[in-house]
């Protein structure tokens, strides 16, 4: 459905656009109808610019990111198909206007003549698919809500056109402990619906259980994608390695493991050593499971692949 | 006994009222403790740290006491706990990124404060434990805003410990930081106290899984009261208070899959602090709640060094 | 609950207006400083009809203290300091809101479409602000004044008005800037709104509180600036205001002469114009803002 094929992004940065800065490069993979995808990486990955760049809030530099064949910066009526919810539920709001103020403008631009009766049963169908109580949230401000009451306001709003795509950036990252898990589930519901998901995270745990495919970034590269349970059940690539190993747990200490190994200068990825060696693109070490090493002649974990 | 916590109440002042953040908190802390402070946003595990170091302007002390080291802890009293700060508790505030001065380099903005705090620089100890930091001694010669966020992460919690203090309160040192650098600055902590440069430390933070890997004890706070203590391996394995039990099954863990498992939250919401309710404060999320919760319970040990607050457990 | 969702929608939106209202009618600052403004305008709109037709005539003994003829006394040459007033309240409103004015305007337009845009659209008009702003005004002044001449008080207003926008370019450019990366920013893209309605109904009104203080900074501003304009000869000679007044009044030492009926009417006009322009707009920050609403 969502095919992103080479997309790179390039900034200008410094007076008059002096300097360059590569945010994406040429990342490629697809997100199908009833998928989640998660998009990791840490700060500085890229990540966000990638969502963006779905979303059409920051322009492409090259590549092409197309829905159903069709590039997405020749679509008319866009956001009729896809839309997004953020990190942030508490800057996603308008502060001084309610917060169903963001209902009210998706009927504005993509429901101008529908009727008031018609409008309100759709309201409360997306209301309830992410079981908000119409009572409790419309006709409120902001910060009267919950975070959690936020985001699936924000879900539910997009849940108004019928979309069949929803970026998520990192939108339970700033919710409590207790009602972030059923954010999540709701993501998995709207998967059941058909519906494909570029879930954005920083958190591994939280990737690994609603997504499908699983994407790790770095520095605006892949390092890794390809079936979840492959890439969580037999990581490859030392970064996804290592960050696998940070990743807090509960019944089991980092002490009790050991440190992933650092491979200074073998690989384009953990060493600066092969900073300028020409990327090779992926390879597909399994079926469904990809990895990429610019040095995959001397880098261990590569010369591992090939056998 | 490091530390000594009783019935302590610390409000905010609003124009709607006292927002009662923590309402009657009893513990203590043995010497070498680690203990974790678990809870979500509102239930006044933020409170308890900075009430322990320094009140802000809408805080109130309205009763309880706390002890350090057999020394009365005056944390009413903004003036007289000046003595205390940073030479017996220090705090390691949350962002880092701003509680250092952009405009001096680092080294020279810790020799001012050292002089204000009446302690003589020394440059030398400060470069021995930028290095247990794993940081190298020339960041002392930079600015701040040359060096990444767990690095100033890390250097503020050299500061922070530079005097030794008996008593060091970690608030949300690592939520802004990514996962690598998480780990970093959670082995640091750890190294503190196996290095005795703190006794004991208070590490306040919403990530259960994070604060297990490195906190001896978690006490775990509900809406301004505490609602369970023990040590961080039964509170995971083992946990009695019903809420300890929602919040832990709710984590997603490395291997859960939705399809395979579905992971519940917990439904409701906290009460409000202005005027909570009468009885278990728990009481109207809770799956187990029962005629008794009306009146509240008291926060007692079940087992040794485990304590919980909750009929059913008692 | 009863709520129904149609009808809170709608009130999402044509509601705001009447919400504010509802709120301003309630706000005790607003109003106060929305009486004393409306009072001092009426008196300048209106008074000049109603008293004499010229400010500067010499009516009355020369000296004299406020009495029942002469409300608020005379000058040392015997020209009615309250026909003075008033014409000077009208042309102080006029100065203001006209330098104001023409300043807020072309300082907003710049100061959004730079913050808005970005990139190099950012840079250019940086750049221009930039010039205008060092630019010395008074030496800028001379040189018009020299080939063009300022004989009328709208003329002036419009020069002070040309001049005194690029602090507050710069100022709503930052302000902009932070906001637009605000989430509901792109949210309102995501929704198909354009640009021009983002930066009128989604980062304007954030501001406008913020935006009606520039205003009155200007407009205090253009007042002063008008009354130095005038001592140093470059305004209008044959009309009054009441900075003029406020300088004629320090010029033939009323202070020393202890002619405190002269320079009280105008300081105190000035005073009350600008100063009932402050307290609304903190009354008008209650009313945008809902979380002030509820302290």
């Amino acid at each position: 459905m969502l095919r992103l094929d080479r997309v790179s992004k390039t900034f200008r940065t410094g007076s008059f656009g002096g300097r360059e800065l590569h945010a994406v490069r040429e990342v490629g993979f697809e997100v199908a109808q009833g998928e989640v995808v998660s998009l990791i990486g840490e700060s500085g990955s890229g990540k966000t610019t990638l969502g963006r760049m779905i979303l059409r809030l920051a322009a492409v530099s090259e590549g092409s990111i197309t829905l159903d064949g069709v590039d997405i910066a020749r679509q008319k009526d866009y956001y009729r198909s896809v839309q997004g919810v953020f990190q942030d539920p508490f800057s996603s709001y308008n502060p001084i206007f309610k917060a169903d103020r963001v209902l009210e403008m998706i009927r504005q631009r993509f429901f101008p003549s529908m009727g008031a009766a018609d409008w309100r049963a759709r309201v409360e169908s997306s209301l309830a698919a992410v079981r908000l109580d119409p009572g409790g949230v419309l006709g409120k401000y902001p910060h009267q809500l919950s975070g959690g009451q936020l985001q699936r306001l924000l879900i539910a709003r997009a849940l108004l056109l019928d979309i069949r795509m929803l970026v998520a950036d990192e939108i339970i990252s700033m919710l409590d402990a207790s009602t972030r898990i059923d954010v999540l589930n709701l993501l998995g519901e709207l998967k059941g619906r058909g519906l494909g998901i570029l879930f954005i995270t920083h958190d591994l745990s939280l990737g690994n259980y609603v997504s499908e495919k699983t994407v790790v970034l770095r520095s605006g590269r892949v390092v890794e994608m390809g079936r979840t349970e492959l890439v969580f059940g037999n990581p490859l690539h030392p970064y996804t390695r290592n960050l696998l190993g940070s990743v807090p747990r509960l019944h089991r200490r980092w002490s009790e493991e050991e440190d992933a190994p650092e491979e200074e200068a073998t690989c384009f990825y953990h060493g600066a050593a092969g900073r300028d060696a020409t990327w090779p693109g992926l390879v597909e070490a399994e079926p469904g499971h990809f990895v990429g090493c610019a040095t995959s002649g001397t880098c261990a974990p590569a010369l591992e692949l090939v056998r | 006994m490091t530390l000594k916590v009783e019935d302590l109440r610390v409000y905010y002042r609003t124009l709607k009222g006292d927002v009662k953040a923590l309402d009657g908190v009893t513990f203590s802390l043995a010497d070498g403790e680690i203990m974790g402070l678990a809870g979500e946003s509102g239930s006044g595990k933020s409170t308890l740290g900075k009430s322990l170091i320094r009140l802000d302007g809408r805080m109130r002390h309205i009763g309880g006491s706390a002890e350090l080291d057999g020394k009365d802890l005056p944390v009413g009293d903004t003036h007289a706990m000046n003595p205390f700060r940073f030479h017996e508790v220090s705090l390691i505030p949350q962002y880092a990124m701003s509680a250092m001065n952009p405009t001096r380099k680092i080294g020279r903005m810790v020799d001012e404060l050292l002089r204000s705090r009446g302690v003589a620089p020394m440059r030398q100890e400060l470069e021995r434990r930028v290095g247990l930091v794993g940081l190298s001694a020339d960041v002392l010669d930079r600015y701040p805003i040359e060096l990444s966020g767990g690095m100033k992460q890390r250097m503020v919690m050299v500061i922070s410990t530079l005097l030794n203090p008996s008593l060091l309160i970690a608030d949300e040192v690592t939520s802004a930081l990514d996962v690598s650098s998480q780990k970093a600055v959670a082995k640091t902590l750890l190294e503190f106290r196996d290095r005795d440069l703190v006794k004991s430390m208070i590490v306040v933070t919403h990530d259960i899984s994070l604060v297990y890997q490195i906190a001896d004890t978690i006490m775990v706070m509900y809406a301004g009261k505490l609602a369970e203590k023990a040590t961080a391996d039964v509170i995971v394995s083992a946990p009695r208070h019903p809420y300890t039990q929602a919040l832990i099954s709710s984590l997603p863990e490395v291997g859960v899959r939705y399809e395979e498992r579905r992971l519940q939250g917990i439904p409701g919401r906290p009460p409000s602090l202005l005027d909570p309710p009468k009885g278990c404060r728990f009481r109207s999320r809770c799956p187990l709640a029962f005629e008794r919760c009306a009146e509240e319970p008291p926060f007692a040990e079940v087992a040794p060094g485990h304590s919980v607050a909750c009929w059913k457990a008692v | 609950m009863s709520v129904v969702p149609d009808e809170k929608a709608a009130v999402a939106t044509t509601g705001v207006r009447a919400e504010a209202l509802h709120f301003a009618l309630r706000n005790g600052k607003l109003l106060a400083g929305l009486t004393v403004l409306v009072v001092l305008l009426v008196l300048g709109l209106f008074g000049p009809m109603v008293a004499a037709a010229d400010p500067n005539a010499y009516v009355g003994p020369q000296f004299a203290p406020p009495s029942g003829e002469h409300w608020f006394g005379t000058t040392i040459f015997g020209q009615d300091i309250f026909t003075q007033f008033i014409h000077g309240l009208r042309a102080t409103f006029l100065v203001g809101l006209l330098g104001g004015g023409i300043a807020a305007v072309i300082g907003m337009a710049i100061g959004f479409t730079a913050g808005y845009r970005g990139g190099i659209v950012d840079e250019i008009l940086n750049m221009l602000t930039n010039i205008v702003l060092v630019l010395p005004a008074l030496a800028v002044l001379l040189v018009i004044n020299a080939y063009l001449g300022i004989r009328s008080i709208p003329v002036q207003a419009v020069f002070i008005g040309l001049t005194s926008w690029p602090w507050v370019a710069r100022a709503i450019r930052a302000q902009t800037f932070s906001l637009r990366s605000r989430e509901f920013v792109d949210l309102a893209r995501l929704s198909g709104v354009r640009p021009w309605r983002i930066m009128t109904r989604e980062i304007a009104p954030n501001m406008s509180s913020y935006l009606f203080m520039a205003f009155i900074l200007l407009f205090g501003g253009s007042v002063l600036i008008g009354a130095s304009l005038d001592f140093i000869g470059l305004g209008p000679t044959d009309s009054i205001s009441l900075g003029l007044m406020l300088n004629n009044a320090a010029r033939y030492n009323a202070l020393h002469l202890g002619m405190w009926w002269w320079f009280i009417p105008p300081g105190l006009g000035i005073t009350a114009v600008v100063g009932s322009l402050y307290v609304m707009n903190v009354g008008l920050d209650e009313v945008f803002n809902p979380k002030l609403r509820e302290m």
